[in-house]
């Protein structure tokens, strides 16, 4: 059998029940390959030598690639009850045979088994129970949260001013101008869709309506909450998972200091005062955006868009918009700080929680955003 | 400051010449306006463990992680195998990239791959070899550090430090170096787990034949297996040589360091020699 380069590795010759094995050649990783295709038609071609020798004389390098291999000959033999008797192996090489000679193979343990359709009913249950898991988090989370915001009243110098205002700086001040491009953006694009569409039936001036009621009520808070969710509720999730992985959480927790009061509270009150911040400079972005188009592309006057505004909005269509902007900043804020402190040792993790985060709060601010509309519909605002 | 011949020589070449693995010379590194290494030189001999020390932040590591090319150098040239690694092309490089193995301080095993994948990881991306063989060299490999078949399908995140240490050694000797690079292999073992891994790496230098290049703070280790200590402060490296050299050094850092209150040397007045715990 030949090697990379074309050298013969093993020789055999038999002479009656006796076999004699000559190795030749580099045995090492690169001809490992090569090596054991050899041995495995070896130890096939020969069922009957009674006697067998394996002479090692003319290798010229081994390593633990090729020392392996000649071991697995040598236990080959020695399984069907012969003896195979390895000579001329030089002496450098000997502690390393000697070495292998006591490398048991156990039977790997098999981590997780199975057909497919048992692996599959299992991952449907374990992710129904993962639902029902991270909605007790949440919950639980809240409640951490008020207890903690309870003990900060009770001692108001135990609230952290310096940490919420640098994560109110992070995650209202540094994202303004993203916020504000984006809604002017929408704000845009809701005004043009409208003329196209309603002028079709000579309701140009409706779209004044459109946009407000739709900005102010649902869209700008919306965007500004799916904005939040992805920007600094993935952040809020990587670092504090990556905190939880470097034990600084642990360390916190051993200081005496509770990781809710001193971390996530700071985080969340940034977000509760945040949000409704950028949702009103958001919704007036989207305003501003509308009136342009209606101008530049409707032909509708500023005059006449502002006077029409004022008669297709009141006070409580605002309202509902604001209203609505902290409490999702709250849920925004729980599900980040909830997976964050789910993170597990790998970077995998650290990566799933992140991305679970952003789709679990986007996924919660638009349900909460329905509830809200049962709400406000049934109290008649 | 005498550069002690090898005094040992317990490896030496019948004419007294000695194989350069690692040449590397006028080695200068630095980080903005911090100079770390100024004009280092080093030589790593052939089937040698050199055990690599220097007071904390003084740059140990940052010469390690120079000469296996993660942090680039101002000046000077580094030969690895006779290889210079500058001048050195893409596939050039590789192959002598593959003949060394690192243990990192941390372990930084893959953490989303299981022990027994990331042992076979390097294996598989350069030699084709069936499953079977892949399997029965991971086991071998874990066997060789001290571990068993257990821990095949654990996670990273499920080890212990000092198993961490095991599995890490164990993955950068997949691929059979000839030199391993180790960055303070025991630190954060017990006194037994550090004794135990001195052991091991003492073992596995004779089977395998590796040349060792070993960064620590861990005196017994340089007591009982290093064969050559080189020394670094100032950026330089000020001394090597074997442990008799450092102990008669009268360089102040070298008495702080060699016969200092936690050496051996400070609680043993006599001064006797030390018989190195392992002997080829």
């Amino acid at each position: 059998m030949v090697g990379v380069s074309g050298e013969i590795l093993l020789e055999d010759t038999q002479q009656g029940d006796r076999l004699v094995l000559a190795g030749r050649g580099a045995w090492i990783a690169v001809n490992a390959n090569g090596l054991e295709t050899a041995i495995e038609s070896l130890i096939r071609k020969y069922p009957s030598a009674r006697n067998v020798a394996i002479d090692m004389a003319q290798v010229e390098r081994l390593d633990t690639f090729g020392a392996w291999l000649l071991e697995r000959l040598v236990r080959a033999f020695a399984q069907s009850g012969r003896e195979a008797k390895v000579t001329g192996l030089k002496d450098d090489y000997r502690a390393l045979m000697d070495e292998l000679r006591n490398v048991k193979l156990e039977e790997v343990p098999a981590r997780s088994g199975g057909q497919a359709l048992r692996y599959a009913l299992r991952s449907i249950g374990e992710n129904v129970a993962s639902v029902g898991g991270s909605f007790l988090a949440i919950v639980n989370m809240l409640g951490a949260l008020v207890i903690a915001l309870l003990r900060v009243f009770a001692s108001p110098r135990k609230i952290r001013i310096t940490s919420v205002v640098h994560q109110l700086d992070n995650v209202a001040w540094r994202a303004v101008p993203i916020i504000l491009l984006i809604t002017f953006l929408i704000g845009c694009i809701i005004a043009q869709q409208g003329l196209f569409h309603f002028r079709k039936f000579g309701a140009d001036v409706y779209v004044v309506d459109m946009v407000g009621i739709l900005v102010l009520r649902e869209l700008g808070v919306l965007i500004v909450c799916i904005m939040v969710a992805g920007r600094s509720g993935s952040a809020y999730t990587a670092e504090l998972g990556s905190m939880k992985m470097r034990e600084e959480i642990d360390a916190l927790q051993t200081m005496g200091f509770d990781p809710v009061e001193v971390l996530i509270l700071p985080r969340i009150l940034a977000l509760i005062i945040g949000v409704p911040i950028l949702t009103f400079l958001g919704s007036m972005a989207a305003l501003y955006g509308g009136g342009l188009v209606c101008w530049l592309y409707g032909g509708i006057d500023p005059d006449i868009f502002l006077s029409r505004l004022k008669e297709a909005i009141a006070l409580n269509t605002f309202q509902v918009g604001m209203i609505k902007a902290p409490f999702m900043a709250l849920v925004i804020g729980a599900v980040a700080c909830v997976e964050g402190l789910a993170v597990k040792g790998s970077a995998e993790s650290l990566g799933r929680q992140t991305t679970a985060s952003v789709v679990e709060s986007i996924f919660l601010v638009i349900v909460l955003d329905g509830i809200f509309a049962i709400f406000f519909a049934s109290i008649g605002m | 400051m005498a550069i002690a011949p090898h005094m040992n020589g317990k490896k030496e070449f019948a004419n007294g010449q000695r194989e350069v693995v690692i040449e590397a010379r006028d080695i200068v590194v630095g980080f903005g306006n911090h100079i770390v290494l100024n004009h280092t030189d080093l030589d790593v001999y052939r089937g040698e463990i050199l055990g690599f020390v220097g007071g904390s932040g003084s740059g140990k590591s940052v010469l390690m992680r120079t000469i296996i090319g993660l942090i680039h150098k101002r000046a000077g040239s580094i030969k690895v195998f006779g290889v210079d690694m500058d001048k050195a092309c893409d596939l050039e490089r590789r192959a002598v990239e593959r003949r060394w193995g690192v243990l990192f301080q941390q372990g930084a095993l893959f953490s989303s791959l299981t022990v027994m994948e990331n042992l076979q990881f390097p294996v598989r991306e350069y030699l084709k070899l069936s499953q079977r063989l892949l399997d029965d060299l991971a086991v071998a490999k874990l066997e060789m550090v001290g571990l068993d078949a257990s821990v095949c399908s654990k996670f990273p995140s499920e080890l212990s430090g000092g198993m961490t240490k095991r599995v890490a050694l164990a993955r950068a000797l997949a691929l059979d170096p000839e030199i391993v690079f180790l960055d303070e292999p025991t630190s954060g073992l017990d006194p037994i787990g550090a004794g135990d891994f001195d052991t091991l790496i003492a073992t596995l230098q004779r089977t395998l034949g590796l040349t060792v290049y070993m960064v620590t703070h861990d005196l017994d280790s340089l007591h009982t297996v290093c064969d050559r200590i080189a020394v670094l402060a100032e950026g330089k490296v000020i001394a090597a040589g074997p442990m008799e050299t450092m102990l008669k050094s009268e360089h102040p850092w070298l008495k702080s360091y060699f016969r200092g209150k936690r050496s051996r040397a400070g609680y043993q007045p006599q001064g006797k020699a030390m018989t190195p715990g392992v002997t080829v």
